[in-house]
């Protein structure tokens, strides 16, 4: 706010400064121009200054109007509109003040009278330099509050879909967890105190990780591992996994929540789309100094339901990539001897990138 | 009376098991992993009732009923608490929303004994008007499950009480009515363009008059179907002409 009012002052004194210079310049000329028609240097310097100061009058009447309407369609017809009836008013107002002072000095009046169109035809030329540079002026401005505008907006939305993005969590997974934790209660009370704990803990990272947009990879693979162990709690022997990681992967920075969804979804097709034992592969490596993950879930070809491709599971991390890192390239399917492979590059960015 | 359990989780599974207990007169005659596994248990054993749940592999438990002739009772145990729930709470039929305490689940069985319960028929019915898959068709194709995405599905014709599905891979049968698929596919895909025809619209190449009031719809398939004065209504308002 303070910045806003003290360049305010900066561009009055810019404006006024202008018309006191031009006001300069404009009346030294006149009175040069009127001394060369034989008028003496008092009239002269008097008719310089009147007509100055009515013409800086008739601008600022036009600078300040425009800041409170700015004309939207039609600005050129305005703009020249203006120009003619101000021009009028000016020379009406110079003409009625010269006369009052020296209605005496018949000359003169003379003089002014045949130079009345061509003071006329310079009025209109400086009023209509005014009014355009004044709407050129505003409207800019109007623009560039605009687009800030518009940016800001965008940047609000862009927070609010991914915080949207990060927060989904199936709750299917939580009640059919919750379905087994009540299932072995009855038989296996110290299984089931376990799983709570795994829940529990799951259930805190998600709330903790809401709040953090970048983790290390370990810390999600950490994470990953708590809710695979979940799973195969349901599952029993038919989920399997594999993880390999590469150890200059573990300290490299990643979108927190950003796995999660990628291993649910195969998961879901591994486990859905087939039959008998699934091994989930996760590996994890450092590549061109991009942080690359790779899932693989066998799936069935032939009766995949999604054949419209991804998946919301996978659309909605591609989207989360792209408002993250302004690319669509990141992440990648093949679809391979019944294997659904995703591969997701991660680039790394600056230290101060991440918050 | 004898129940199987179908349910794709073993500790989902020995939970009713373990709940079954106290129903001594009711003997567990299989317990299922999937939809596959469960049709044939049905078969072999044909039990007075089953609990099915709905997510598992391949098919799921409402398309594993629809392949059965003579559905027994069906109690449906799930986590799924979509549409399908809102229907099945409204008509009274028998579900157990996981996790299920025993009160609840006594009763089910107790609605169960008071035969106060929905046929089965119509709980299908209903769960397939609320719609959990109609992105595919299920059918039984020489004793073999076939799924089928509808995106493969070229045109179905009305035949008797059955329906024919035309795909790529041949002509299968199913035991629906044509205003079953009518309602069930996706309509900005399926039209209806005659009493006995819907058609995939991804696959129309011309349209052209024949006789009057009507026309002829040609497929990239090569197929010349007859299109009724209604269904060209329906088709230039879903293709936008």
């Amino acid at each position: 706010m303070a910045r806003n009012i003290s360049a305010n002052k900066k561009n009055s004194i810019l404006v006024l400064g202008a018309l006191l210079s031009w006001f300069g310049i404009w009346s030294t000329l006149q009175i040069m121009i009127l001394q060369d028609f034989g008028i003496s240097t008092s009239r002269a310097m008097a008719d310089a200054v009147i007509s100055n100061i009515l013409m800086i009058a008739v601008c600022l009447l036009v600078i300040n109007n425009m800041r409170y309407y700015l004309p939207k369609r039609e600005k050129y017809w305005y703009s020249i509109f203006v120009s003619i009836a101000l021009s009028g008013l000016w020379l009406l107002l110079m003409r009625v003040s010269l006369w009052g002072l020296f209605k005496n000095d018949t000359a003169y009046m003379l003089s002014l009278s045949q130079t009345a169109l061509i003071r006329y035809i310079i009025a209109f030329l400086m009023i209509g330099c005014c009014t355009v540079l004044s709407l050129l002026w505003y409207t800019q401005k109007e623009q560039q509050a605009d687009s800030l505008r518009k940016q800001d907006m965008e940047r609000l939305a862009r927070e609010a879909e991914l915080h949207k993005l990060r927060q989904q969590l199936q709750p299917h997974f939580l009640f059919n967890s919750l379905n087994s934790i009540s299932a072995l209660t009855g038989s296996q009370p110290e299984k089931a105190r376990h799983m709570i704990q795994q829940l529990s803990d799951f259930l805190r990272g998600t709330l903790k990780k809401e709040e953090q947009q970048w983790t290390s990879f370990a810390e999600e693979l950490q994470y990953l591992q708590l809710y695979l162990e979940i799973e195969k709690v349901r599952f029993g022997y038919r989920l399997q996994t594999n993880i390999q990681c590469e150890e200059e992967a573990t300290q490299m920075r990643l979108p927190s929540m950003l796995l999660q969804p990628l291993v649910e979804n195969a998961i879901k097709f591994g486990l859905y789309d087939t039959i008998g034992e699934v091994i989930i592969f996760i590996t994890a490596k450092k590549v061109n100094n991009q942080l690359q993950v790779q899932v693989q879930n066998p799936f069935d070809e032939t009766t995949a339901a999604p054949l419209k491709g991804t998946g919301f599971g996978l659309s909605s991390i591609r989207r989360r990539l792209f408002l993250l890192f302004g690319r669509h390239d990141l992440l990648q399917i093949k679809k391979d001897n019944q294997q659904f492979i995703t591969i997701i590059n991660i680039p790394q960015l600056n230290e101060s990138n991440y918050n | 009376m004898k129940a199987i359990i179908i349910d794709d989780e073993p500790l989902a599974r020995m939970m009713v098991k373990e709940y079954l207990q106290s129903y001594p007169h009711i003997s567990i005659a299989a317990e299922c992993n999937d939809g596959f596994e469960g049709i044939k248990a049905i078969q072999q054993h044909q039990p007075d009732l089953i609990f099915l749940d709905i997510q598992m592999p391949k098919i799921n438990g409402f398309e594993m009923l629809e392949l059965i002739d003579h559905p027994p009772l069906v109690i449906f145990t799930t986590a799924f608490e979509e549409y399908a729930i809102k229907a099945f709470d409204t008509h009274a039929a028998d579900y157990l929303l996981k996790p299920f305490s025993k009160e609840r689940f006594d009763k089910a069985m107790l609605k169960l004994q008071l035969q106060k319960v929905n046929s089965t028929q119509a709980t299908v019915d209903l769960a397939l008007q609320t719609n959990l898959h109609t992105n595919r068709i299920v059918v039984k194709d020489n004793g073999k499950i076939k799924i089928i995405p509808v995106a493969q599905v070229q045109y179905l014709e009305a035949a008797d009480d059955y329906v024919k599905i035309f795909t790529p891979d041949g002509i299968f049968l199913k035991k629906k009515t044509m205003q079953h698929f009518e309602d069930s596919l996706p309509s900005q895909e399926f039209i209806r363009t005659h009493r006995s025809y819907i058609i995939n619209a991804q696959l129309i190449t011309r349209i052209q008059p024949h006789e009057k009031d009507s026309h002829l719809v040609l497929l990239t398939t090569g197929a010349r179907l007859p299109v009724s004065k209604a269904g060209y209504a329906r088709l230039k308002e879903v293709l936008g002409i």
